[in-house]
């Protein structure tokens, strides 16, 4: 198994949705996101293009995270999500530091904090927050080894890129173009 | 024009809008530690050349100061941490592949180490130090009989200890600026010509302080040799190295790094020690503390320039 998540950068519309399904679903404090929207406007007008992409942590399969963690915190959990154990978690700083899309944030209680994928929703069955809130439904999110899954479908269909992927992270969030 | 911008709004602390994670404590360790590294390699070294006698401020008095230097860095490390409660998590677990893991595991066997190593010479510097129980005298007695083995495993623990303070940041391929190996050696040098520095300035003897003069000039021009290199790897490297590098080299931190660390922290004391060797009188002092200066600001600004080095998006 291993989760990933396809975004339609063709589809959305950059509204934030995503930002605040997110924080409502998991507490998020007040000042802080696990998810944030980036826009890339190029060209002068009137020859402009605009790219919106909806990002959020990669659950890279190679994470420096993961790897730079002291205490075994940051670990990967089932289909390669990578997940922090808030008791376990020092606060030493490192996995954010080593996180080349500052997907980490350090939470007012002390420990650090990303997006899990919703984890807790999956296990039930249901889509990551995001994923259900989007107006637009452009997030795809599934199983890549279950070739019926809505991103391995999407995926063989569209052209793609990741972010980064020469930081030799093997991110898992695809953005489709 | 390209133009690029976090629409939803992003602010998280410590993150946005550059990473600012690791403040004073992180640094301000790495020097220490490394200062530590420096002062216990060399008390290691002479015990095991034989050479006790001859260089006393370092076998026996500057080791002394250690045991303090390492709490003052463990309250360091421990005021970073923003999870304090747990931290004795680092302690459940040896991760190979975490430098930080590493680096919590040296400590706990170099403290230890440097307080063993203080307490056998501290009647050698106060004579009228009394152990008043009769099993610490023991033990002293014990840890003396084994002072070579000691004096081993020192050499390698604090040559360990030096090497991590860099290897810490350079294993971090997010910050381009770190992501270097070299950063290991040119901090194990600096924690070493800090160390030799702290020698010079206790010792009262000529021929220790002319020994470590030259040695100091040695490890400095080795270290000027690892910045050159340095620079030359970043500019030779990829986009995100070269910016990385432009930090220092028409950035942001180009006057602090070439006027405090490299002028004032290596040039001018390495020519006030060669003065020194041809017998002009220069006092002590003003190499020494411009040594240690130097070696603490380098810590700063690395810490501090790295984190606001990234990849491009």
């Amino acid at each position: 198994m291993r989760y990933a998540m396809a975004i339609d950068t063709r589809k959305c519309v950059g509204c934030s949705d995503c930002v605040v399904a997110c924080q409502t679903e998991n507490n998020v404090p007040i000042g802080f996101c696990r998810d944030w929207v980036v826009e890339v406007m190029d060209g002068s007008y009137p020859q402009l293009e605009i790219e919106i992409r909806s990002e959020r942590c990669n659950h890279c399969a190679n994470s420096p995270c993961v790897r730079c963690c002291p205490t075994g915190a940051s670990h990967y959990s089932d289909g390669g999500i990578v997940l922090v154990t808030e008791n376990k978690c020092i606060g030493c700083g490192a996995c954010i530091a080593s996180c080349p899309y500052d997907a980490r944030y350090s939470h007012p209680e002390g420990y650090v904090d990303k997006c899990t994928f919703c984890i807790h929703r999956i296990q039930k069955g249901l889509e990551p927050a995001c994923v259900a809130a989007c107006p637009t439904k452009c997030m795809y999110f599934g199983d890549m080894d279950d070739p019926n899954s809505n991103v391995s479908k999407i995926l063989k269909v569209r052209k793609y890129k990741t972010l980064i992927p020469e930081a030799g992270t093997d991110p898992q969030l695809y953005f489709l173009i | 024009m390209r133009e690029e911008i976090i629409v939803s709004g992003r602010e998280n602390p410590f993150i946005d809008p550059h990473l600012h994670i690791w403040h004073w404590q992180i640094p301000l360790y790495l020097f220490i530690g490394g200062l530590a590294a420096g002062i216990l390699f060399f008390a290691a070294l002479y015990t095991i050349n034989g050479k006790e006698k001859l260089y006393e401020t370092a076998v026996k008095k500057a080791p002394l100061i250690v045991p303090f230097l390492l709490i003052i860095g463990l309250m360091a490390l421990l005021a970073d941490l923003k999870h304090k409660a747990f931290f004795w998590r680092l302690y459940t677990t040896i991760r190979i592949e975490s430098p930080m893991s590493w680096g919590a595991w040296v400590l706990m066997i170099v403290t230890p180490l440097s307080f063993i190593w203080a307490a056998i010479h501290v009647r050698e510097v106060f004579p009228k130090w009394d152990w008043k129980y009769k099993w610490i005298k023991d033990l002293e007695g014990f840890f003396i009989k084994h002072k070579i083995t000691l004096a081993w495993i020192m050499v390698i623990s604090s040559v360990i200890l030096g090497v991590y303070t860099g290897i810490l940041f350079s294993a971090f391929n997010a910050r381009p600026l770190w992501n270097t190996s070299i950063l290991g050696p040119l901090f194990l040098t600096s924690g070493m010509s800090a160390g030799a520095a702290v020698i010079m300035l206790m010792s009262g003897n000529h021929n220790e302080r002319t020994l470590f003069s030259k040695i100091d000039i040695g490890i400095i021009a080795v270290e000027m040799f690892l910045i050159v290199h340095m620079f030359m790897g970043f500019l030779a490297s990829t986009q995100v190295q070269i910016d990385a590098a432009r930090l220092f080299l028409g950035g942001p931190y180009t006057a602090s790094f070439w006027i405090f660390v490299v002028i004032l922290g290596m040039i001018v004391p390495m020519v006030l020690e060669a003065l020194e060797l041809r017998k002009f009188k220069v006092p002590v002092i003003i190499p020494a503390v411009l040594v240690l200066f130097g070696s603490l600001m380098m810590r700063f600004l690395i810490a501090f320039a790295g984190q606001e080095s990234r990849w491009l998006y």
